[in-house]
């Protein structure tokens, strides 16, 4: 444990493992610490079709690959563990996990990812699984011949709202704002489907059942007004926000809580560096990912051999 | 045919078999999505730590994944994947859904023997 790595990363989604992959490569003793499944965002995704060089893939397979390619270069991958310190404010940084181990190294990269956004209402937890979903293709089938809610506006509801209305029998879409977010296209397709219906201006109060998901309360934003409807299900798609909790305290970041960095990926703090979906930029893609893990990991050699 | 590095239940036949020979038997059914793919990694990544017990998966859509789907433990279940937990073939606990790594041992601590693994120990 008092081994000084010369790279951690934490996160292991593209960008880390890009960091990781180039790193180990240039000999650089890394280390990669991931606090969930390695693989990130992109193993929601069923099909990759624009990742050059690769015909077709999906996300599983591409961070499976990935993940391989950074072990043969010697790197160090520790998944499903909870980081609960960072001290990134001396040359040597220091990272806890589990409260108890610490790894330190000359130099980190934050490959910190994004997250699903929840609701956090009241019956969100509770019926994971008995009703709320963040799944369409996973999930949907259980819905057959059944109402559901779908949460949001952006791309992603509307087109997993137009997949579950193969199922259900009818479909609530609830949205915060009167306009949606998603391209014409998505509101196109969700608005033809007579399965599909609309209450804009609105957001979910509290989620209610027994066994299973029986009814959510809906604040109507303009007038304040809260009402209820029968459901079987809440499916949520609000997107991503950046997995900046940890850091937010000591990392500079923009207004959008995404943390700022150079064209070389530095951050505020000498010898950190940032990849991928935390930082603040206008495309989040697989291609753009790997593109700030390799950067970020070649700033790092960069910064250690004139360390040395 | 799920592509993880688990050992896959693929009959009713093996499911008793595993049930008539194991103690602790821990079966994850479900497919290759987003909520299934964490709850197989922890499985994978626990499998050192938890000597005691045997991890498998079973593939949702499989002939005989009925001796799952259709486990009274699994009434009213809505999201994949469906996790079961066995002591002496008797399902002691079944989860709907993705679980994280804490969700996962602590039904293995408290319902099986606790292992020498520390949640603070995680190895490669």
């Amino acid at each position: 444990m008092d081994d000084i790595y010369d790279v951690i990363i934490l996160g292991a989604g593209p960008a880390g493992l890009s960091a990781g992959i180039y790193a180990s490569r240039a000999k650089l003793k890394t280390l990669i610490l991931n606090e969930g499944t390695i693989g990130g965002q992109v193993i929601l995704t069923h099909e990759i079709a624009n990742y050059p060089g690769v015909e077709t893939t999906n996300g599983f397979q591409l961070i499976n690959t990935m993940k391989k390619q950074a072990k043969e270069f010697g790197c160090t991958i520790k998944a499903n563990l909870n980081i609960t310190g960072i001290n990134l404010s001396n040359k040597i940084k220091e990272i806890e996990v589990n409260s108890s181990d610490t790894y330190k190294a000359k130099t980190v990269i934050l490959a910190l990812g994004g997250k699903p956004r929840t609701l956090n209402i009241s019956g969100e937890e509770n019926f994971k699984g008995r009703g709320v979903s963040y799944c369409a293709t996973c999930d949907g089938e259980f819905f057959t011949d059944k109402e559901v809610v779908v949460v949001g506006g952006g791309n992603s509801a509307l087109e997993e709202s137009v997949s579950l209305a193969k199922y259900v029998s009818k479909l609530t879409v609830v949205h915060q704002f009167d306009h949606f977010q998603a391209l014409p296209y998505y509101v196109e397709m969700a608005k033809n489907n007579p399965k599909i219906n609309f209450i804009m201006n609105s957001e979910l109060r509290g989620i209610e059942g027994e066994a299973s998901v029986k009814k959510v309360k809906i604040e109507n934003l303009s007038t304040g007004q809260i009402s209820e409807l029968n459901t079987n299900g809440v499916f949520i798609f609000i997107g991503y926000s950046a997995n900046i909790d940890k850091v937010k305290d000591f990392i500079t970041l923009n207004s959008s809580g995404e943390i700022v960095v150079d064209n070389n990926m530095k951050t505020n703090i000498e010898g950190v560096f940032a990849a991928g979906d935390c930082i603040a930029k206008r495309y989040r893609q697989v291609t753009t990912a790997v593109a700030d893990g390799t950067i970020a990991a070649l700033s790092a050699s960069d910064y250690i051999m004139n360390l040395e | 045919m799920l592509m993880t590095n688990l050992k896959h239940v693929e009959s009713v036949d093996e499911h008793k078999k595993i049930m008539e020979e194991n103690e602790n038997v821990m079966i994850c059914c479900g497919r290759m999505g987003p909520m299934c793919l964490p709850v197989y990694d922890i499985m994978e990544e626990l499998e050192d730590k938890y000597k005691n017990v045997k991890f498998y998966d079973m593939d949702f859509d499989g002939p005989d994944a009925h001796v799952i789907k259709n486990a009274p433990e699994c009434a009213g279940f809505m999201g994949l994947p469906f996790t079961m937990y066995y002591k002496n073939g008797k399902v002691v606990k079944a989860t709907t859904s993705i679980q994280d790594m804490d969700q996962v041992t602590s039904i293995l601590d408290e319902y099986f023997e606790k292992s020498e693994y520390q949640h603070s120990k995680v190895a490669d």
